[in-house]
Formats: C-alpha cells, structure tokens, sequence
C-alpha cells in the first residue's frame, strides 16, 4: 500500500467535498436557520470528512475486475470467502489513508482555528467505533451488490445507484438536522443516516443519540449479514468462471 | 486535415460502439434512474439551502436551478464522451496499445477522444434540457435570435474547457500511468459547478476562476441565459476556452514525446 502514496493522496483531497459545502453554509449564514453555530457545523463537515475516509468502500469495483478477468476461481478453491481478502485490503488502506487526512485537518485548522476542539477520550473512542461500524454495513451492502456480478456483467452501475442516495442522504453534503420534516420522518429508518451523519455527530459533539445511533448501527448489520451470506451461497453456485 | 474523411470515420466509431454498448440494455436503464435520482437529490439539497433563505449569493432558488440544468446538461456530455474515452486512453498507454493508434493515418487526439460513446448519456443531456426548458418558463426568459447565440457560444466554450481539463489529467498518464485518483479530484472540484460561484467565500471564488476554470463553465452561461451577464465575461470565457483547447493540444503533441509504450 505504501508504494501507492500519491494515489492514495490524491484520493484523500477528493474527499474534500465536504469542505466546499460547508463554505456554502457559512458564507451565506445558512446556519443559523437550523441553530448550529459557524464553529459547531465547521466541526461536524470536518468530522463527516473523517468519517467518510475511514468508511469509503468501493469493494463492487475490485470484485467486478477479479470476477470479468475469471480470478475468482482461484480464490474460490481456497478455504477463505473471498470477501476477507478485500476487507484485509480495505482496512490496509484506512490505515495508510490515516496521515493524509490528518494533513488536511491540519491545513483546516489553520484557516478556522476558532474552531479546534479535543474530543475526551470515550467519545473518540465510541466514534472510531461507529465509524467501524458504519465501514461494516457500507461493505456489506456493497458486497450485497458485488455478488450482483454473478447474474450480471456489471454490477458497478447498480453500485453507482445505491451511491446517489448514500451521497445526498447521509449527511456528506449536509446535517441531517437540516433536512426538511418530511424527510426527517422516516429517514432515521433507512441505514443512510448511520452512514456518516451519525459518527460524524458523536465526534464533532454535536447533539445525538448514542445508544439509538449505535444499535440501529448493528441492528443493521445484523439485517445485512444474512443477506449477503445467502446472496453470496446462491451466486457461488451460479459461477461460471468467466475469461478462465 | 480532410473533414470528410474524419466525418466518415467517426460515423463508423458512433456505429461500432453503439453497437456494443447496447449489449448491455439494463445497464442503460440503471444509468437512466443513477441521473434521475442525482439530479432529484441535487435539486432536494439545494431546496434545503433555501428552505429559510430567499436568496444564495444573489441567486434565487429558481435562477440556481438553472445551474442544475446546465450542470446535468455537461454531465451528460461528459458521460457520452469523455469519461469513456478517457477510460480508453489509460488502458492504450497502460496496455501499450497506443502504438497502433499512433500508426494509423489519422490525427491521433481525434482518436482517442471520439473513438467510444456511451448513450446513457444522452438521457441525462435531454433530463437537462427538458429542466432547462421549465427554467426558461418559470423565470419567464424571452427567446430572441441574440440570447440563444450567446447561450450557444457560452455553453460550447464551457465543453471546450470541460474537454480540455479531462483531456489533459488523461494525457498525464504517459507519465503517470495510474490516474483514476486524479481523476476522483477533478470529479470533486467539478461537483460545486452546481452551485452559484457568489455562494462561496472570496478565497474558493478565486481558485475556481484562476486555478481551476469551474467558475466558467456553469456560472456564466447560467448569466447569460438570465441576461445578467456582462459582455466582458462571455468574452473572457471565449478567451479561456480557446487557451485551453491549444494548450491540450500542446500538451497531447508535447507528451507524445515522451511516450516509450510499454510491454511491447
């Protein structure tokens, strides 16, 4: 992973959407209609950037290149699901990810100091945890749509779909505390929120409820995880070694 | 340069890679919803930025639509285009398969960047226009000969640009090899051209005109369509978009040089 820096450099500033969209926020005092001071909501989009770093997944891709190029039947011989391989690869690069992200923090607070903040020991702890586990349920529902690519050549678009709602849903682009009451109603339902709006709450400290927050989490995965296992049974048993 | 020969063989491209882009119907149709839905949550997250606000760096909430039906519009351009070329441009050199092009009696920027096409695209290019056309009612524009040749020239200089920016990340790759990660960047930067430029604070203003031309490309034909657009912008976006085309030229013919293919 190492011999990757400038990539995975390169991947870390594009993740700096957040940033702009705070800058929309703050420069035309959007905030104060939704009750979040200027310094609160600059803490919540830096952590939603955080978040979003520690939990990007884009398993669909790699699985969908493996699957068309027939790599998979040597994976499928061994007695490992192939899925621990891109999990084993996708954590390597979190932690390789972690000192660019920690740069452009750096830079973020020089521009608003006002805004630097040490969250105590157990938040940060809870967070890195609901970031884990909003890393698990991404994964899941996308190796969900990687076992796709059993039934049909390309998965990858489905996974672009699902990312529509991901990115305008789960708090990337705004708080969900912003978003209207008709939303607000029965978007605490969907997995979106757990995404990046939840974890990025708990460690900016802005209001949010923890134990809610962090068993809808599981209860999630608990959902999921059945699923992709049969998915998973019944694609294997579709397999037809493509380009091999 | 024979433009009836280039017209001639790039009905054959269009032909080729319809043909084998329509193999994959559904997959047209998933694209058909992924532009529908991104352009339904764009429109919800900025009815959020002026749930309590009139106005967003002067713009009010039906004139920054327009910016979204721009947007769409050069998004669809984009996805028809140049993201499937530029794809094809990264495999040729990564692959060494750039050799054949190069060897072929054609202009080799030609090639590379009209050989594929993607008709998802289309789809969300007429999503765009229809939106564009509600614009055009709701905020009740007048057509005259005059508005709809400078929307013209505005919105062709925005491609010109548009082009040019992909065109050149994707001729890095003689260097770099690997680019999808760049490409990731541009992807993000172009993501705020579907905002009003006056929505952000000075300092971003100021990159996205001088650095990266994101400023141009939606801001000012959205000016121009509601006739706020001073003489000087259009022409300073003409300006932009022909020192971008000639440098990516520049660039291409410069980086040629450069090329020492690979496995072969």
């Amino acid at each position: 992973m190492l011999e990757y820096r400038v990539e995975i450099a390169l991947w870390a500033i594009s993740g700096i959407i957040p940033f702009f969209m705070l800058n929309i926020w703050t420069s035309n005092n959007l905030n104060e209609s939704i009750n979040i001071s200027d310094v609160m909501l600059s803490r919540y989009f830096l952590c939603a950037f955080f978040v979003r770093q520690f939990s990007v997944v884009w398993v669909v891709f790699s699985f969908e290149e493996d699957s068309l190029m027939g790599k998979v039947s040597p994976y499928l011989i061994q007695p490992l699901n192939p899925f621990f391989r891109y999990f084993a690869q996708h954590l390597a690069e979190q932690i390789t990810r972690f000192p660019f992200a920690l740069i452009i923090a750096f830079f973020f607070f020089i521009f608003n100091p006002e805004s630097l903040w040490i969250p105590n020991l157990g938040i940060l702890l809870l967070s890195i945890v609901s970031t884990f586990l909003s890393f698990l349920i991404q994964f899941l529902i996308q190796s969900i749509v990687a076992c796709l690519c059993f039934w049909t050549e390309k998965a990858s678009s489905i996974e672009r779909l699902l990312f529509i709602p991901t990115l305008f849903l789960s708090g990337l682009l705004a708080p969900v505390v912003s978003f209207p009451a008709y939303v607000k109603s029965w978007i605490y339902l969907t997995p979106f929120p757990y995404l990046i709006d939840f974890p990025a709450n708990l460690l900016s400290g802005n209001d949010t409820n923890i134990s809610g927050g962090l068993s809808m989490q599981i209860l999630w995965i608990f959902l999921l995880f059945p699923l992709f296992k049969k998915i998973w049974s019944e694609g294997t048993k579709k397999y037809t070694a493509m380009g091999s | 340069m024979n433009l009836r020969k280039y017209l001639k063989v790039y009905k054959k491209f269009l032909h080729t890679s319809l043909a084998s882009e329509l193999e994959y119907k559904t997959n047209i149709l998933v694209d058909l919803i992924t532009a529908i839905l991104s352009l339904v949550g764009s429109i919800f997250l900025l009815s959020i930025f002026f749930q309590n606000n009139g106005y967003i760096g002067g713009w009010k909430f039906e004139q920054a639509l327009i910016i979204q039906a721009i947007y769409t519009i050069l998004n669809g351009i984009t996805n028809t285009w140049f993201n499937p070329n530029l794809t094809e441009i990264v495999k040729h050199i990564r692959e060494g398969t750039l050799d054949f092009v190069l060897l072929k009696p054609i202009d080799s920027q030609f090639f590379i960047s009209l050989k594929k096409i993607n008709p998802s695209g289309f789809l969300e290019i007429m999503l765009g226009f229809f939106l564009l056309l509600f614009c055009i009612r709701i905020n009740q524009i007048n057509l005259s000969l005059s508005f709809i040749s400078l929307s013209l020239i505005t919105i062709s200089c925005s491609i010109c640009i548009l082009y040019s920016l992909w065109f050149f990340i994707s001729t890095t790759t003689i260097w770099f090899v690997k680019t999808w990660n760049a490409i990731e960047v541009l992807r993000s930067f172009l993501y705020i051209g579907r905002f009003p430029l006056n929505s952000f604070s000075f300092s971003l203003r100021v990159f996205f005109s001088i650095f990266i031309p994101i400023a141009f490309i939606t801001t000012i034909p959205s000016e121009v369509f509601l006739g706020l657009s001073q003489y000087w912008k259009i022409l300073l976006e003409v300006i932009v978009a022909s020192v971008f085309l000639i440098t990516s030229r520049k660039f291409w013919l410069f980086a040629l040089k450069f090329y020492s293919s690979a496995s072969s």
